[in-house]
């Protein structure tokens, strides 16, 4: 498909780094407010979505090939069951949370019951755990809108 | 009358009327007091100091449920690779 | 449930009307892209037929960060259970899941017979 006039462009710039920096945040929240690893990674996808709506689908395949984002996804995939296996080998059961509440100096603070302050700093595992989904999320969904939106400008009979 | 029309309707008219009627049945809409909730009552009374997360449903998806959302990562990557396997041909 | 309180079970009513507006669109329907977005109407019924199971009355989200004394006194009465949610949440993307894939292969079908009615494509009783 072809692209959008230039007024459709110069307001993509201007939107584009907005999204993408309240989808991060939204990933790296998980564990304090509402959302995650799959909530965020669908925010970051649509403005991905609104890049590729707005530049034409011939641009940006030519800019970002799929296999890049195929190899992001796969980086996200082996991540999350590594820290799977890595609590298999530290804490003797698949999954478990082995550094929380233990002083760790990443992610290990002790959190004390009913306190309703938002301390990043705690819960172990599971904010690497949402950072590796969002990576998965976020090139799996780009790279499937970008296929499908390059092969319908290849149909025989179609608008070019 | 053609044939495969009636015996769709007939086929729809029963599920409707299934539906409605196991509809009257169901306990009320917020009232869980004949209801056994001890698995949930645990969760939320124990998430923060077991987990160290504020948030009950990230730590019930992510440390009590891990193994649910190990599979679908799964179904999500399948679906990716049959996308791009499915186009492959025309870029050639 | 007796008609006095009729009016608050409005959820179920909703995903009685989606179910079956999903049905009628899968199977009376010729166009492919139709019957597409009446399985998709299914599972947006069945999605939110798993959040209505899990509410109490007067309840907030379970969520601990500035919640207020009255909420974090009465614990676990006051919170709704963070388990149907959990599992919602796996559902709606394995629903994306599976719309990627059949868009995809009305793409391929297009692309082979040139028309999206289902009665030509299947070849069966002519009208």
């Amino acid at each position: 498909m072809s692209g959008m006039s230039k007024i459709v462009k110069t307001m993509t710039n201007i939107i584009f780094p907005i999204i993408v920096i309240f989808g991060l945040y939204v990933i790296a929240h998980g564990h304090l407010t509402p959302g995650g690893g799959f909530q965020g990674g669908a925010v970051v996808a649509s403005a991905c979505a609104m890049v590729l709506v707005a530049y034409g689908s011939i641009w940006t395949m030519d800019k970002i090939k799929e296999k890049q984002l195929s190899l992001i996804e796969s980086i996200g995939a082996v991540s999350f069951i590594s820290l799977g296996l890595l609590g298999l080998i530290f804490g003797a059961m698949f999954f478990n949370n082995w550094f929380a509440n233990s002083n760790f100096f990443l992610f290990g603070e002790i959190a004390s019951w009913t306190n309703t302050a938002a301390n990043i700093n705690t819960a172990g595992v599971l904010p690497l755990m949402n950072f590796a989904v969002g990576l998965k999320v976020i090139a799996g969904l780009f790279a499937i809108v970008l296929v499908m939106a390059y092969a319908t400008s290849k149909i025989k009979g179609g608008k070019q | 009358m053609n044939y495969r029309n009636f015996a769709a309707w007939i086929f729809l008219i029963v599920v409707a009327v299934f539906m409605i009627f196991s509809m009257f049945k169901i306990h009320d809409f917020g009232s869980l007091d004949d209801i056994d909730t001890s698995m949930d009552d645990h969760i939320i009374s124990n998430a923060q100091t077991e987990t160290g997360a504020n948030n009950a449903v990230t730590s019930v998806v992510f440390d009590y449920r891990g193994f649910d959302t190990l599979g679908e990562a799964t179904v999500l990557f399948t679906a990716v690779a049959g996308v791009i396997l499915a186009f492959r041909r025309l870029k050639k | 449930m007796d008609l006095s309180t009729f009016a608050y079970n409005a959820p179920y009513f909703a995903v009685v009307a989606l179910v079956l507006i999903g049905l009628y669109a899968i199977i009376f329907r010729r166009n492919l892209i139709k019957i597409v977005i009446g399985i998709t109407l299914i599972e947006s019924g069945v999605n939110l037929f798993l959040i209505t199971l899990g509410y109490r009355e007067g309840s907030v989200a379970p969520i601990f960060t500035g919640a207020s004394d009255e909420v974090t006194s009465g614990i676990p009465q006051t919170m709704a259970l963070p388990v149907p949610q959990a599992l919602t949440l796996t559902s709606i993307v394995i629903g994306v899941a599976v719309l990627a894939l059949m868009l995809s292969f009305i793409i391929h079908i297009y692309r082979h017979y040139n028309t999206l009615d289902v009665r030509k494509i299947t070849g069966g009783d002519e009208e």
